[in-house]
């Protein structure tokens, strides 16, 4: 088996329905389906590959013994990864069958799909770093398509260009990372890479820092994290693959898979600390947002963004075990609610409001059941996957030095309970508060059986453990091994369960509308108004500033400076004209190229 | 051979314009066969060097010959360009003769520029082109035509005679036109090189001698903006790549600090200006001048390290894209106007709905042009910020950035402002509702299509497969 299959496969999907297959609404989306279920087969086949020698990579750009390659890395992280990409991407595909049956651009959804497939796995099997960019932009593009899918409504348009806006000030970030990375252990492939023992701590602190970057940008961190909640204007399908499960992980995943090549010389430096202050500040800001959201998708998006921050708290904390093992847990619980929450609007009439569902447990048991699956291994109940992988970032917190982010975590924890509890509570129990939800109906069967495909790895993935999924032995010897124990970590999770779960019940149960109205609530509500910090930032920075720009180059270069050569040129010009009798432009330009060639010719000849 | 490639275009030129061939058909013809024959020229391995006395000295003769890759990617640049030129934008009726002329003329003075082997006719062939660009603004171009053509005549004009001068002194010191006996100069490289910076720059539109570029192309008929800003344009990175960078590179150093100043002026500033227009012609106009400023900096980093094999390939791969691009965007911006009439972003919207090809080329170009991988403004672009960090690391310069390094960082903020300009000009023309100017806007015939299609492809080739064009220049 091939692994390049693993790439062609989409690609060759994504270019056929680009160039041919545009009118063909059916056969695009059972292509594109087809190319990804033999994508996830090929992926299981692989499994046991062992010959990276059979590998043979692309030379891209080639200058001398300068190379740049695009090859194929099959190593135990990439391998579950592609695990998750694949899987869920299927499941996504099949979902979508049903969910954009009706939709005027289906051939184009699905193109773009296939796109997101073949990009999403180049990051995924990166050899090295600019490989990994390469494919990092390319996510980028088809995530901005597909965010942009109803492009003639404003919001989304809008929303499109904000995420590929926003991300490449991460990328910016990244690319320099990548440069000056590239300056210490001269290398971008990740299995060459090196840190030299004598170089300073600030220059390898400043380049992490800059790779960290464009994590920050794709995985959206505080404070580039604004661009994802409004990703939601998507259809939920592409939620549920790119903005939950996969592209946004991306960030985690190159983060481990660059902490992995550094291996025994990853050591301690104050970037990794930053990072998981980054992490934890993202952690705790989404969830205080994600408590009074009313949009059933902007509370799942503020909760990824939220599990997003735990994760590169994790990686901050040298635990990358414990980050991959909660990606990939996470993947598939949060995979399950966006298709689930795609399936309760799709029943509802397109209304996503939850305060105008309810009820909605009777009428839809299954979506309902998987749902609630989906909310349980999110609020880590003991023995669903989430359990186990909160429980090994809190491990990892509690081991660090510094409390504070066990505690963030922990509070986290009682946070996302309580968040989820009380969007379970409104959209599933009581009666129905809209004639939506009163006429909404069970879903059909190409919707509810990849939920309840999905339901099964939420439940059980957690018995996989992360040693499994990151075996590397020159990580373990960093991150101390953790294993799953009674202790402060278990007792933390249990607690923040019961917390939550009992505030919820306290303030949401049978209730019909917001109970919580304080001045920090709306604070909350308001996402901290960190969006109309940054519109009024850009206004007035970039704005004045392109103005001043645009001021100078305009008047004074161009008409005191040049104006002023071009007005005296052109009197003399006028002169010569009343003098030859030459009065337009054309002789004047010819005059001028015979001009300068007789000067030349003089000049040099005679 | 190679002698075809200037003459077909300028004999066709001349039998339009004069002998009052069918104008339309003859271009093509000329501008396919200079294709062929470019392409031709560009596979077999040794082409036939040309000599020919074309003035009363019998020293100077005109010497046209694939110098080395570098002329062989301008050359297939200037051939492809031309042939989508001839196809592009809507000549006025009755004036089909001065249209297709001039820009057979231009495609002739680019080709002749690009293979000539010394600095005589290098100078000249350019001079020759610049005349039927003139032309064209002031007679047939857009807005405030003959203000425009002005401009760019002393504009252009004046950076040419202070070229002149700098290749004067240059010759002066060495002793010879010809490429191949180019050598260090012995004395006065400071002067030369600021000359010479001076003179190519303004051709580049290098900052502070911008402000000619976005207006010209404005106005400029669409095959002239095509032709200029894809083709001609690069003459002036050419010449410093061939003369400059041979005959002063003492002085170019002396010069560096301000050239890195003034490219990254290119990237920043003229970024952030492009961001406030409001047209999308001028905010093309104005991209292509901030993306000299890539080119500007693998020119740097030539310069401080000469032995910075990654520089070179970088600057001519971005060459070519960029003219590829450039063209492109220009070919699509006015079959815009063509529909809507008007390239005002606030009065347009929604034209995917009634233009989807159109949409789905110009979302192709944006792309090209913000760097997206797979399309060959990319590979150049990383290959540039790759040639700005060569020669690095952290152990030498006492673990300080250089010059380069520091620059590289700061012109690495430009991909966010190009991703802001090209998608909020995407995104008012094409996305959300559609408006008056658009919904009834018809769709493009196939053959309207085909020239943006056609330099898509080319795109398309060069980014995933970047080596075709890196191969030449080994």
């Amino acid at each position: 088996m091939n692994p390049w299959l693993l790439f062609i496969l989409p690609l060759a999907s994504a270019a056929i329905i680009q160039l041919g297959l545009k009118r063909h609404a059916f056969f695009s989306s059972i292509l594109s389906t087809a190319s990804v279920v033999a994508t996830f087969v090929v992926t299981l086949m692989l499994f046991n590959y062992k010959a990276p020698e059979g590998v043979l990579p692309y030379d891209w750009i080639t200058v001398g013994d300068f190379k740049l390659q695009i090859g194929i890395q099959l190593d135990q992280l990439s391998k579950g990864m592609m695990v998750v990409v694949t899987g869920i991407g299927m499941l996504v595909h099949i979902f979508s069958l049903g969910y954009m049956k009706d939709d005027a651009a289906k051939a184009r959804f699905f193109g773009n799909l296939s796109m997101f497939m073949f990009s999403m796995t180049g990051i995924v099997l990166a050899t090295n770093f600019i490989m990994m960019f390469v494919f990092w932009e390319l996510v980028g593009l088809s995530s901005y398509l597909l965010i942009g899918h109803w492009y003639q409504k404003d919001s989304a348009a809008d929303a499109a260009k904000k995420a590929f806006i926003t991300n490449r000030i991460g990328d910016f970030l990244f690319m320099a990372g990548i440069l000056l990375f590239w300056g210490i252990s001269g290398t971008f492939v990740f299995s060459e890479m090196a840190i030299p023992g004598a170089v300073s701590s600030c220059l390898l602190g400043v380049s992490i820092l800059c790779i960290f970057g464009g994590a920050m940008g794709k995985s959206a961190q505080f404070p580039l994290h604004v661009w994802l909640p409004d990703a939601m204007e998507g259809p939920t399908p592409v939620s549920a693959l790119i903005h939950a499960a996969t592209m946004v992980a991306a960030g985690v995943y190159m983060l481990v898979r660059f902490q992995l090549s550094l291996g025994a010389d990853l050591s301690a430096n104050f970037a990794w600390e930053v990072i998981s202050w980054i992490g934890g500040i993202t952690a705790l800001l989404a969830a205080l947002m994600a408590t009074q959201q009313d949009d059933i998708k902007k509370v799942l998006a503020y909760s990824t963004l939220s599990q997003l921050g735990y994760m590169v708290m994790a990686v901050g904390l040298l635990a990358g075990e414990a980050a991959m093992f909660h990606l990939y847990t996470h993947a598939w619980f949060k995979g399950l609610l966006f298709l689930g929450s795609g399936a309760i609007i799709y029943a509802c009439h397109h209304e996503q409001d939850a305060w105008k569902m309810g009820g909605l447990f009777k009428k839809m048991p299954i979506t309902s059941t998987t749902f609630i699956i989906g909310t349980l291994a999110l609020i880590a109940f003991p023995l669903t996957s989430g359990f186990y992988s909160k429980e090994m970032i809190l491990e990892a917190a509690l081991h660090h030095s510094h409390p504070t982010f066990f505690w963030i975590a922990a509070g986290v924890a009682a946070l996302t309970t309580f968040y989820m509890l009380r969007l379970v509570f409104i959209v599933f129990f009581g009666k129905a508060r809209a004639h939506g939800a009163e006429e909404a109906k069970e879903v059909g069967p190409i919707m509810w059986v990849p939920l309840a495909l999905l339901a099964i790895p939420a439940l059980v993935a957690g018995s996989l453990g992360a040693k499994q999924l990151v075996p590397h032995p020159g990580f373990a010897e960093v991150a101390p091994h953790i294993a799953p124990h009674a202790g402060l970590a278990l007792y933390a999770s249990i607690g923040s369960l019961i917390i939550g779960s009992v505030l919820a019940y306290v303030f949401y149960w049978g209730k019909d509308s917001e109970t919580i109205n304080n001045p920090l609530f709306k604070v909350f509500r308001n996402k901290f108004y960190i969006d109309e910090i940054y519109a009024s930032i850009v206004k007035w920075t970039q704005d004045l500033l392109a103005a001043i720009a645009q001021f100078v180059d305009e008047f004074v270069i161009g008409s005191l400076c040049v104006g002023g050569l071009a007005r005296s040129a052109t009197g003399l010009g006028n002169i010569f004209r009343k003098k030859f009798q030459s009065g337009d432009l054309q002789r004047y330009a010819f005059l001028m190229g015979i001009g300068s060639a007789l000067v030349i010719y003089f000049t040099v000849f005679f | 051979m190679l002698l075809a490639l200037v003459l077909i275009p300028l004999i066709a030129a001349v039998a339009i314009f004069f002998f009052g061939v069918p104008a339309r058909m003859s271009a093509i013809v000329a501008a396919a066969l200079n294709l062929a024959i470019a392409l031709f020229a560009a596979s077999s391995p040794d082409t036939v060097k040309i000599s020919l006395q074309v003035l009363a000295d019998p020293n100077i003769n005109l010497n046209l010959a694939l110098y080395d890759g570098m002329s062989t990617v301008m050359m297939m640049l200037t051939a492809i360009v031309t042939l989508a030129a001839v196809f592009s934008g809507t000549c006025p009726d009755g004036r089909e003769k001065l249209w297709f002329s001039s820009s057979l003329l231009i495609a002739a003075g680019a080709m002749g520029a690009f293979l000539s082997t010394d600095i005589f006719f290098f100078y000249a062939f350019h001079e020759l082109a610049l005349i039927p660009t003139f032309l064209m603004i002031g007679i047939l171009g857009r807005g405030d035509r003959k203000a425009t053509a002005w401009k760019i005549t002393i504009y252009l004009g004046l950076g040419s005679i202070v070229l002149l001068a700098g290749l004067l002194l240059a010759v002066n010191q060495i002793g010879s036109f010809a490429f191949e006996d180019l050598k260090a100069a012995g004395e006065h490289q400071n002067a030369i090189a600021l000359l010479l910076l001076v003179g190519f720059g303004t051709l580049v539109s290098l900052f502070p001698f911008h402000s000619w570029a976005a207006p010209a192309y404005a106005s400029a008929p669409a095959p002239i903006a095509m032709l200029h800003a894809g083709v001609l344009k690069k003459f002036g990175l050419y010449g410093l790549l061939r003369v400059a960078m041979v005959v002063c590179p003492d002085g170019l150093n002396h010069w560096l600090t301000l050239l890195v100043w003034a490219l990254l002026a290119n990237i920043i500033w003229v970024g952030l200006v492009t961001i406030s227009q409001k047209r999308l012609d001028t905010m093309l106009g104005n991209s292509s001048v901030m993306h000299m400023g890539y080119i500007f900096l693998a020119i740097a980093a030539l310069i401080a390290n000469g032995e910075n094999h990654i520089a070179l390939p970088a600057a001519v791969l971005l060459m070519f894209a960029h003219g590829i691009s450039i063209a492109m965007s220009f070919n699509l911006v006015d079959r815009i106007e063509n529909r809507t009439g008007t390239l005002e972003i606030s009065q347009l919207g929604g034209l995917a709905k009634t233009m989807p090809s159109l949409a789905f080329l110009f979302g192709l170009v944006a792309m090209a042009s913000i760097g997206l991988p797979g399309l060959a403004n990319f590979a150049g672009e990383v290959m540039v910020f790759i040639a700005g960090f060569y020669g690095w690391s952290w152990d030498c310069c006492g673990g300080q950035l250089g010059i380069i390094q520091i620059a590289t960082i700061i012109s690495l903020w430009g991909v966010v402002i190009s991703a802001v300009y090209m998608l909020r000009g995407y995104r008012n023309t094409f996305q959300g509702p559609l408006v008056k100017t658009t919904e009834n806007a018809t769709r493009l015939t196939l053959i309207e299509k085909a020239p943006a299609i056609f330099l898509a492809a080319v795109l398309l080739i060069v980014g995933l497969y970047p080596n075709i064009i890196l191969q030449l220049l080994k």
